[in-house]
This record gives C-alpha cells, structure tokens and sequence, in this order.
C-alpha cells in the first residue's frame, strides 16, 4: 500500500521517520493553505457577496 | 456439529497459505479515497477557520497603518474624547471626495453595535481576489464616496475572509453606520433592510431602488451573502446620511452610544 510503502521508504528510525513525516506534512499543509487553496476558492463563487447585472 | 473447537481444527490448516498479497489495487484506491477525503476536510479547516484567522490579521494591520485613522476603542478609552460639535456638521453640500486608485484602501467602517473593537478597512473595488479577500471591505468604484450625494455602496463578506459584515442580521432600523476618511466623518442611519437575487443591481443604485430617480439624497448600502455559507441570495442594508463633519475636531457623539 501507499502508506507502508512511502513508511518503509523514509530514512532512519522509527523517531526520525516520525519526525520526517510531520515536516513533510507540516510543508504539504502549508503550501495547500497559501496557494493552492486560494486558487481553488478563486473559481466556487460560493462566497461572492456582490451585487452584479449579470446573473 | 456447531462446536466451535471442531471448526476451528478444520480451518487452521489451510490459513497460512492464502497469504494477502503486498499489492492490491482495491487497497490502493481505499487509500487514494482516504487521501481525497483528508484534503476535501483541509480545504473545509482553510475556508472556515484560516482565512479568518488570516483575514482579522490583515485588515487589522491595514487600519493599523492608516496614520488618520481613529479607532472606537481609543476613543472609548480616552476620557478626553471630544465629540463633534453641531456647527460643524453638514447635511446638504458634498465633502471632499478621495479619489482612490483601484484596491487603496480610503476609509474605515465602524458599527456601534457591533461593538468598540470593530473597524475595518474599505478599499476601492469588489473584486474579491484583488479586494474582498485580502482588504476586507470594498466600494462599487462607480458609486459615491462617504457624505458625497447619491449611494456609498460597499460589499465584504459574511462568513470567512475575516468576515467583516458578519453580524448584519443583528442591524436595527435608526442604528449608526459610521465612516471616517482622511478629510471627513460620515455618519449614517440604518433605514431599511431586505433580502433579494443577486442580479438585483438597482439596490446599489445612486437613489436604492429606484433607477430612474437619478441623485436624490446621500445614501449608503451595504451588500453581503445570504445564507450564512452561502451565495444564493444578498442580503442588502440601506442607511441614510445623518450628517458629516471634517475630522481634527472631536468624534461623532455616535460612535460613544452603545445601541439598545
């Protein structure tokens, strides 16, 4: 599976992997946060509170 | 016949040999299923939780670094505070307008009821990438600006992004709306409210409601979601200008009332 798989594959010990993991995540979540996500929520207009002519 | 001691002696032999297999692709897929449903939450966390947090942060720096603007709180704290005396205010001739580039930020809003610590900052536009998002509250650039004859109409969100119209249901009719720029304070009543589609563009317009009216009176309209989470529908605040003054001279006796 994916997970025992990117799991076997990280150097070093069980801490170390840990570690390793949680920056990785760590990383992941921020680039999401800062470009990807307001990317994304540029194209729902779910949250357009603006009055326009066209509907 | 049912003995569970029976059954297990027949089945224990042939147990070690079906071993599961490292890879399959149903595994796989539960995991790509799994991965998919933790990003989907990430991207709920973001939309609700962080861009506020972001959102409070960043529209509380802009007004931080407007160097003219006076906030509620300091004026609430203050037992010095003078208020705008009446000879001062004006109710028929136009102030002097600011002329803001797209996205400057030119004024600050301020809602008595909601409390000494709202001010939030209103830039020009209401794109929301470019303004609403990231600057909190924006003005239709084609309307009037604070004071000046015809509608002051502004839009900001009411959930995420800092939130800045979040209480607007909680508005009453003869509430102040209050709106400093560098040169003026405007002050505002809260005359109306409604709810309508959002292709209803006459509520911005320069007389609210009615387009071929043309300039009637000096007016401001807020704009912002309707339901909560959602877009369907605009929930529109309409005010009337109570009278506006030069700033230098004291704060609006307004923005002091705690509104029953």
């Amino acid at each position: 599976m994916i997970s025992t798989w990117i799991w076997s594959h990280l150097p070093g010990n069980t801490l170390v992997k840990l570690l390793v993991l949680l920056f990785v995540i760590a990383a992941l979540v921020l680039v999401l946060f800062e470009w990807v996500f307001p990317w994304i929520s540029e194209s729902l207009p779910i949250q357009d509170p603006t009055i326009a002519e066209e509907s | 016949m049912s003995d569970p001691a029976t059954l297990q002696n027949e089945a224990a032999p042939s147990a070690p040999e079906r071993k599961r297999p490292r890879i399959s692709i149903v595994g796989i897929i539960g995991e790509l299923l799994i991965f998919a449903g933790l990003l989907l939450a990430l991207f709920v966390v973001w939309q609700l939780f962080y861009t506020d947090v972001q959102g409070d942060r960043q529209q509380a720096e802009i007004v931080q670094d407007l160097a003219w603007a006076e906030t509620p709180e300091q004026a609430v704290e203050t037992s010095t505070t003078q208020t705008i005396p009446d000879d001062l205010k004006e109710t028929d001739i136009d102030p002097p307008v600011p002329s803001p580039e797209y996205q400057e930020t030119f004024a600050t809003f301020m809602v008595p009821r909601w409390g000494e610590g709202y001010v939030k900052p209103i830039s020009e536009g209401v794109s929301r990438p470019d303004v609403l998002d990231p600057l909190g509250l924006g003005h239709y650039p084609e309307n009037a600006m604070p004071g000046e004859a015809g509608n002051f109409a502004i839009a900001g969100h009411r959930t995420t992004y800092g939130k800045p119209l979040r209480n607007v249901d909680t508005l009453h009719v003869g509430d102040s709306l209050i709106v400093q720029t560098e040169d003026i304070w405007a002050v505002y009543t809260v005359t109306d409210w409604e709810i309508v589609h959002p292709s209803e563009y006459d509520v911005v317009a320069p007389t609210p409601r009615d387009v071929e009216a043309g300039t009637t009176g000096r007016f401001i309209t807020l704009t912002t979601c309707h339901p909560l989470y959602s877009a369907a529908e605009r929930w529109i605040v309409y005010g009337e200008l109570e009278y506006w003054a030069p700033t230098g001279h004291g704060v609006p006796a307004e923005l002091l009332e705690v509104p029953q």
